[in-house]
């Protein structure tokens, strides 16, 4: 699941439940995901180094 | 010297050769909670009857001759975490209405086996989940040199307890930084240890991960008797180091490229008295340190999430708002980004080894701001505007994510006289080392507060 799909189906969800102030706070979270997928220490099950990647990207 | 200024290690010298009582002592600290809890609201509950029979038992040991140690007739209080046999564990939260600790954490066992007299359950941010404790179900705890501040936290009321002199410690817990960061706010010696030498058995948990439980003192040397207590060994005999001789670390970049000028001034001047006093100081980076917040946030909120993820379905609106939106969003955190953090955290784990390898020990400022308004939501550092949760969790949580051991001590005051806390840590498993690494440099470090 990217990490856009994963913010749009929270936001969904929330609001869906009522927590529509949780919005910003996913979004927040959104760029510290972003941030640990794209950190150089990942595996890669190709066994190719990681390469850093947009927000849009795995 | 006055009665209310003493540290545990002089008032167990006092104790044990009966120049003053526990009662008197206890009674004294009940007088000052009854004055001024209403403005601090540092206790949310006081056990006043208890803490009375406490002392009049461990006066009559002592006149027997049945000293046990030097928590013996000392006032403790405890983070309302932490569970007391017959009372309510609160956690700050209404979501606990009802609840009674069926038998004492394993911590409170070892206090009572030490003698210690426990006067109360104190004030924190609602469940530990921030750095305020402006967040609980009982109002926020107010700092003791000014209530318009917060205390920091979540061990907030802990810290405000000892500072205004309603305990001699009090112990806390610590998951990102909650015992350092209100120990830093407060002037006071707060000690995270290395993870799992202490055990949590009996504490409400945040992040079984990331929690630690711990002490908050006035002097490093009451922090080393409390932390024996409650590892249930002998105060630590280790050799004090001189000053000479001794190699630090300063922790750069990340750790020091937001701080508040008044903070980053008494941290300057804290590393020019440890020069002057013989130490060797060299400077070191963290290489992923741009990975510790996104770490840290990864693991705590997905842990904490499974903990609550029962009672936000069915009581959701007991939770303080705050409280309750950050532990929905950690429900929305995905298993395999969860299981990457606890990669990065192995990786951060190597990279503090790496740099704790041929010294004594890394430094670091422990807070970048000093105690913040109440109500305040934000901080401008930098030429941004940093979240008080962020900024104040920035330079402790490392140390939560990699287990090892952390001690914050006074490094000065601003102009106002706000504290301004240091942080040394060690090795893991070193615990009792880093101890008396801080004992050494706690004179040159920088006064303590007093009020």
């Amino acid at each position: 699941m990217t990490i856009k799909v994963w913010l749009d189906n929270a936001v969904q969800d929330a609001e869906r439940r009522g927590l529509a102030a949780l919005r910003p706070l996913l979004e927040s979270l959104a760029q510290a995901t972003s941030a640990l997928r794209t950190a150089d220490w990942n595996a890669d099950a190709t066994g190719e180094s990681h390469q850093r990647k947009g927000l849009d990207g795995r | 010297m006055a009665a209310e200024r003493r540290t545990i290690a002089q008032l167990a010298q006092a104790l044990r050769s009966r120049d003053v009582t526990a009662a008197a002592v206890t009674d004294q600290c009940l007088a000052v909670i009854r004055d001024r809890n209403p403005s601090l609201n540092a206790f949310i509950a006081v056990f006043a009857d208890r803490a009375r029979d406490d002392a009049r038992r461990a006066d009559d040991e002592i006149a027997a001759g049945r000293y046990r140690g030097p928590l013996h007739g000392v006032p403790i209080s405890l983070k309302d975490l932490i569970d007391v046999e017959g009372t309510p564990t609160s956690a700050a939260s209404r979501v606990r209405d009802g609840h009674i600790a069926g038998a004492d954490a394993p911590v409170v066992t070892c206090l009572r086996e030490a003698g210690a007299v426990l006067i109360g359950k104190t004030n924190l941010h609602e469940f530990a989940l921030g750095t305020t404790n402006e967040d609980s179900a009982f109002g926020p705890a107010r700092h003791p040199l000014d209530p318009a501040r917060s205390p920091g936290g979540s061990s907030g009321g802990s810290a405000a307890s000892v500072l205004a002199e309603m305990a001699y410690a009090s112990i806390g817990t610590d998951t990102g930084g909650s015992i350092r960061i209100p120990s830093a706010a407060c002037g006071l010696v707060g000690l995270k240890p290395t993870i799992g030498e202490i055990s949590t058995a009996g504490i409400v948990p945040l992040s079984t991960t990331l929690d630690h439980v711990g002490p908050l003192c006035r002097s490093v040397e009451d922090a080393a008797i409390v932390y024996g207590v409650l590892r249930s060994a002998a105060s630590d005999q280790h050799v004090a180091p001189g000053a000479d001789g001794i190699r630090l670390r300063v922790l750069r970049g990340y750790f020091t490229a937001l701080l508040d000028q008044q903070v980053a001034s008494a941290f300057d001047h804290a590393t020019a008295r440890l020069r002057e006093a013989g130490v060797t100081l060299d400077d070191a980076t963290i290489a992923h340190s741009g990975d510790i917040a996104p770490i840290y946030v990864h693991i705590v909120l997905a842990e904490a999430a499974a903990y609550h993820a029962k009672s936000l379905e069915s009581r959701g609106h007991d939770y303080t708002p705050n409280v309750r939106q950050r532990l929905e969003m950690g429900r929305y955190i995905l298993a395999e980004d969860y299981v990457r953090a606890l990669r990065g955290r192995e990786v951060l784990i190597g990279e503090v080894d790496t740099a704790l390898s041929g010294c004594d020990g890394l430094l670091l400022p422990a807070m970048p701001i000093p105690a913040h308004k109440i109500g305040v939501s934000s901080v401008r550092l930098g030429g941004a505007d940093e979240p008080i949760r962020n900024i104040t969790l920035r330079l402790t949580q490392l140390f939560n994510v990699t287990g090892h051991p952390a001690v914050t001590v006074p490094c000065g005051s601003t102009p106002e006289g706000l504290p301004i806390g240091a942080q040394l840590v060690g090795r893991r498993g070193a615990t009792a080392s880093l101890l008396s690494l801080a004992r050494t440099l706690e004179p040159y470090l920088g006064p303590g507060t007093s009020l």
